[in-house]
């Protein structure tokens, strides 16, 4: 049983192809990650899905329902938290709330249960105007008024974008809770790092789907040897890996830089030698295991057909 | 003997009842990274503009390339860079109007500001893309652009305010190579970001919680003083320990 059912789908902005024939199956109850930077078509994709656009081809059935002859009946059992703010900046918290509950034909204590622990984080504050929150405090505003109708489908377009790190770990555990009781999630990011939180995720970059799978069946399929390097000048070391003849593809990441070599097979103590008559001091040469960025940009550059990162 | 670039001392801010900033101090060196994290709410951008010379200061003393913040506003104006992840160039200008829009903006000539449009148009490899209104490039691409013209004047110090936030992986990388460059010709770095693999790639950190600075130091120093194996782990022990 599918929640979400996308197929063929095309968007065009005039002469721009923001999508292009993509195929996406969401099951009732999972949380599926949309993972890919600023202007892949995340927005356009998650706008089709909530029936505020209308695709150029395909088809998508959001809880059965088609999102253009029926449109009526799934805005009705959705939720949808757009990317940029857009609840009433003039309203306190409560007047949102409210109105939002209206709106849907219920009230704020009716469905209280479902965002008592978002929600309840905000209420010292509810007659405060929502503009006046803070950047937490409106996300967590415009999450309870997606869910105060109790929706079975949960659409949120890149909920934790110019977030800090502990807040949108409070977001995923959120979003955790919501899923145990039985909502389907569909959620966007930028932030690869976010993918593991997901039972299924998409690839998504310039308009076109690299891969779907779950996060493990995705770093279980990078077949490359991947080895993480660090010396006293990182930026010294890279350069010189970059010129090695037997370069695949090198870049940075985090504390290390990772390295793939064109040969499958060689010893790592080689490149050691390498580097070593080249100047680098205590370097440190160990294999590991990719994680989702490294199969991003793997699926990434194989689709530009880019041998290095300049 | 290293050459200070930046010297906070005691600084604070206050918002009626509310301190933003709460004394805080450090120093940054020339030509350093200087990675400037904490949560959000944390004080970092109203520190930020105290230190551009935006905004003053209810008390203590800094000195930014040698200018003082109360006194010598102008002058440090022209002595840095800044760009952010809200504000970085025109978009219904030209790229190469950007450049010269920029580059008189921060002084330079108009014989100047020709050198500096050919450096930077061949620097990132975009020559083709001179002429090509801003709004149209891609997110990481303008950010790279929006780097290079913020060093345009040769600044001391260039501030960056969450510069790669939404940028793809790969873009992001070649951004952090620009800055790795630049503080190799002795431009002092000091920047913001919410990627923790990228708070990896300073040369220091500090981390700000609620106006005050509760660590600083290197990434590898942080890392063993908390017991964490990566900055993301770093991050979450500092924010969440009080």
């Amino acid at each position: 049983m599918y929640d979400i059912e996308i197929k063929n789908i095309s968007k065009q902005y005039g002469d721009v192809i923001a999508l292009n024939n993509i195929n996406i199956q969401v099951r009732k109850g999972e949380i599926f990650g949309l993972i890919g930077p600023d202007g892949a078509g995340k927005t356009t994709l998650i706008r089709l899905i909530a029936t505020l656009l209308v695709q150029n081809k395909g088809e998508i059935k959001a809880l059965g329902y088609d999102t253009i002859s029926q449109f009526q009946e799934i805005r009705n059992k959705l939720g949808y938290m757009p990317g940029r703010f857009s609840l009433y900046q003039d309203l306190s918290v409560i007047e949102n709330l409210e109105l939002f509950a209206s709106i849907f034909g219920t009230t704020v204590e009716e469905n209280y249960n479902l965002i008592k622990d978002i929600y309840s984080q905000i209420e010292p504050f509810k007659n405060r105007p929502a503009g006046k929150l803070s950047g937490g405090m409106k996300q967590k505003l415009a999450l309870s008024c997606a869910l105060i109708h109790k929706p079975e489908l949960l659409l949120l377009d890149e909920p934790t974008t110019g977030v800090d790190p502990v807040s949108r770990k409070e977001f995923w555990e959120m979003l955790s809770k919501l899923k145990n009781m039985g909502i389907t999630i569909f959620v966007s990011t930028p932030y690869m790092d976010e993918a593991s939180r997901c039972d299924r995720i998409a690839f998504i970059q310039a308009g076109e789907i690299l891969d779907i799978a779950t996060p493990d069946e995705i770093i279980s399929n990078f077949d490359d040897k991947l080895i993480a390097v660090k010396s006293d000048n990182k930026y010294k070391t890279l350069q010189d890996l970059k010129t090695l003849n037997t370069l695949r593809y090198v870049y940075p990441s985090g504390e290390y830089i990772h390295y793939v070599d064109s040969r499958k097979e060689y010893s790592i103590s080689g490149i050691m030698e390498i580097l070593e008559q080249k100047g680098n001091t205590n370097i440190e040469l160990k294999l590991i295991e990719p994680n989702i960025e490294d199969c991003f940009m793997k699926e990434m550059m194989v689709r530009a057909n880019e041998r290095i990162i300049h | 003997m290293k050459e200070l670039s930046i010297k906070v001392s005691n600084l604070s801010k206050r918002f009626g009842n509310f301190v933003a900033v709460d004394n805080i101090s450090f120093e940054v060196d020339k030509g350093e990274i200087f990675g400037f994290l904490g949560a959000n709410g944390a004080g970092k951008s109203t520190a930020i503009k105290m230190l551009c010379g935006l905004l003053e200061p209810s008390s203590g003393n800094a000195e930014i390339a040698g200018f003082d913040i109360y006194k010598e506003t102008e002058k440090i104006r022209k002595t840095i860079g800044y760009m952010s992840q809200k504000f970085s160039l025109y978009e219904d200008l030209t790229v190469a109007e950007n450049i010269r829009f920029f580059g008189g903006i921060y002084g330079l000539n108009k014989n100047e500001i020709a050198d500096r449009t050919k450096y930077i148009l061949d620097w990132l490899k975009i020559s083709n893309l001179r002429d090509v209104l801003v709004g149209s490039i891609p997110l990481g691409w303008k950010q790279k652009i929006a780097f290079a013209v913020s060093v345009i004047h040769n600044p001391k110090i260039v501030f960056l305010d969450e510069p790669t936030g939404g940028v793809d992986p790969i873009t992001r990388r070649q951004f952090w190579e620009m800055i790795y460059l630049k503080s190799g010709e002795g431009i002092t770095i000091f920047v913001t970001t919410h990627y923790m693999d990228e708070a990896e790639y300073c040369n220091r950190i500090s981390m700000m919680n609620k106006g005050i600075i509760e660590a600083l130091d290197t990434p590898e120093n942080l890392k063993a003083k908390y017991s964490s194996v990566n900055m993301d782990e770093v991050f979450l022990k500092i924010a969440r320990g009080k």
